[in-house]
């Protein structure tokens, strides 16, 4: 009786609210011990032990940080853009946690079930590079608009190649719902056509994240902090929760297009009991865990050497790969009706 | 009644950051209010029911087209006002295009009521048929031929643009990945054998 006192609640305006809201704060604190998890994780490769004096094991470390941020004191150089300035943080921000309302973590459970979810979501990754182009203009220092330059040729460039693995992938589940696209059947050689796709789709993530080691917009060796040079404090804390939460995002993306989303792994259908979110949930820590990976194993890229596997080695590649895909689909008369 | 309030609130930020576009002083803050259109634009598709064209102009223009040109304008370092001075002698121009403009919309208006103003949007499919499929197969069947034209309209642009932009410079370096990929060790290195007590004269 309760319960479903409960469940009606939740169906209501409000309730939707209440969940949402709940749903955020979820992802945050999943946020703050990505940010945790890395830092274990670069220090278990590094031969280190990482925080571990916050807390039990460090656990709290993500906390103690965010409130020596919050504490400190926020300043904006006189000759910034004041407006534009304040905006870019928070519009970083705000466009990672919009695109989580189409992001189906379990059969029936997504937000918005709407029939393009996969443009959505590539047109939401598109509009970061906003955010990090204004906070290097209106800082008005050299080394954040150097920095906000070299981001945004890079988001640009590699999301051409994203767009490309993204048509591949709607080739072979015939849907741009991102729940039909978790559903949709898939071949063993369907699966062996998308595999070089994955490859490509990670490196760009990486690329479009501005990760190690496509970590050029904020180069510490020769731009400082890059775009977010400027800020500190508050603001700065908002540029970091964005730039994982995007970390978090992307990883969902690559779970949902490439790795089955909900399900359980490799069609093991023994393993079905194990509920959708928390198998969800794993295959995201397994995308992360390759973002630390690379962190930790590769030199950042040269500038030009960025460029050249944008455009001339990804973008060739993916291209040719979407008429090989549409080949292949017609050729086995396989195309999805 | 949300649908109501959402199109009034989308049209009004529209035109208004439309206005601002062409009245901000500062350019970039022009860009960014020209964004802002499109973004209010695209909301209004979603209204129609048009989602896929509301999401292709984000993604397009928002995400592309316009990340251009604000990387242009802020590179750019001209004096904007200096610029506006001798602008005035082109108000004539200008009226008469607006004219037009304005006569076209009016003949437009008179001929197609707007689809806002029906009841349940422009594209009835949309209940039936997901409307990406219905664009599909309007655009590849009834219209390839114009499709594929455009296609290689703007296929002509792209090599237009680059052979207009490339230039060969002398003397810079680049990487070039082939030779690098094909350097074999004994073209780069040497291996001597020393002998014990007497070490190399030869290097």
């Amino acid at each position: 009786m309760m319960f479903e006192n409960v469940m009606n609640f939740l169906m209501t305006p409000p309730g939707q609210v209440l969940l949402m809201v709940a749903f955020l704060v979820c992802v945050m604190v999943f946020v703050a011990f990505v940010t945790y998890a890395e830092r274990k994780v670069l220090g278990a490769m590094q031969r280190r032990q990482g925080p571990m004096t916050v807390g039990p094991f460090g656990l709290l470390q993500p906390f103690a940080d965010a409130f020596k941020l919050l504490s400190k004191e926020t300043i904006i150089p006189i000759q910034a853009n004041k407006p534009v300035f304040f905006m870019a943080p928070i519009l970083i921000l705000t466009l990672a946690m919009v695109a989580w309302s189409v992001i189906p973590v379990g059969a029936q459970l997504v937000f918005a079930n709407i029939n393009v979810g996969i443009l959505f979501l590539f047109a939401v990754s598109s509009l970061g590079v906003y955010g990090v182009i204004m906070a290097g203009w209106a800082s008005n220092s050299k080394y954040a608009f150097l920095g906000g330059m070299r981001s945004a040729s890079q988001m640009v460039s590699y999301e051409v190649s994203m767009g490309l693995v993204i048509v591949c992938v709607i080739l072979c589940t015939g849907s741009m719902n991102l729940s039909e696209i978790v559903l949709a059947e898939r071949t063993w050689w369907m699966q062996l056509l998308l595999l070089p796709m994955l490859v490509i789709f990670l490196v760009s993530i990486l690329a479009e994240t501005n990760r190690a080691p496509f970590d050029l917009p904020e180069g510490e060796s020769e731009l400082s902090g890059g775009f977010m040079v400027e800020y500190s404090a508050g603001t700065f804390v908002l540029f970091f929760l964005g730039e994982y939460m995007n970390m978090v995002l992307m990883s969902a993306m690559t779970t949902v297009l490439f790795l089955g989303g909900w399900l359980p792994p490799f069609g093991i259908e023994a393993l079905a009991f194990v509920p959708g979110p928390i198998w969800f949930v794993l295959k995201i820590c397994a995308v992360l865990f390759f973002f630390f990976w690379t962190r930790a194993t590769f030199p950042r890229y040269r500038y030009d050497q960025l460029m050249r596997l944008g455009w001339k080695v990804f973008l060739p590649f993916s291209m040719v790969w979407v008429i090989v895909v549409a080949g292949a689909l017609v050729f086995m008369n396989a195309l999805p009706q | 009644m949300i649908g109501v309030f959402a199109f009034y609130l989308f049209s009004f930020v529209l035109l208004m950051s439309a206005l601002f576009v062409i009245s901000a002083r500062n350019p970039v803050y022009s860009v960014l209010f020209l964004i802002l259109a499109f973004f209010n634009a695209a909301g209004l598709f979603v209204l129609l029911g048009a989602e896929f064209v509301a999401m292709i102009l984000v993604i397009v223009y928002v995400g592309a087209v316009a990340v251009l040109f604000l990387f242009v304008v802020m590179m750019l370092d001209i004096n904007f006002s200096e610029l506006r001075k001798g602008a005035m002698q082109y108000v004539p121009l200008g009226l008469v295009l607006g004219g037009v403009l304005l006569a076209e919309l009016i003949t437009l208006y008179r001929a197609w009521p707007p689809a806002a103003m029906n009841e349940g949007g422009a594209l009835d499919v949309a209940e039936k048929i997901d409307n990406t499929k219905a664009l599909g197969n309007i655009l590849y069947t009834d219209y390839v031929f114009p499709f594929q034209v455009s296609g290689l309209i703007l296929l002509v642009a792209m090599i237009g643009a680059i052979v207009l932009t490339l230039r060969v410079r002398p003397g810079v370096l680049r990487q070039v990945v082939g030779s690098q990929v094909s350097r074999k060790a004994s073209d780069i290195l040497k291996i001597e054998r020393v002998s014990r007590g007497k070490g190399v004269d030869h290097v």
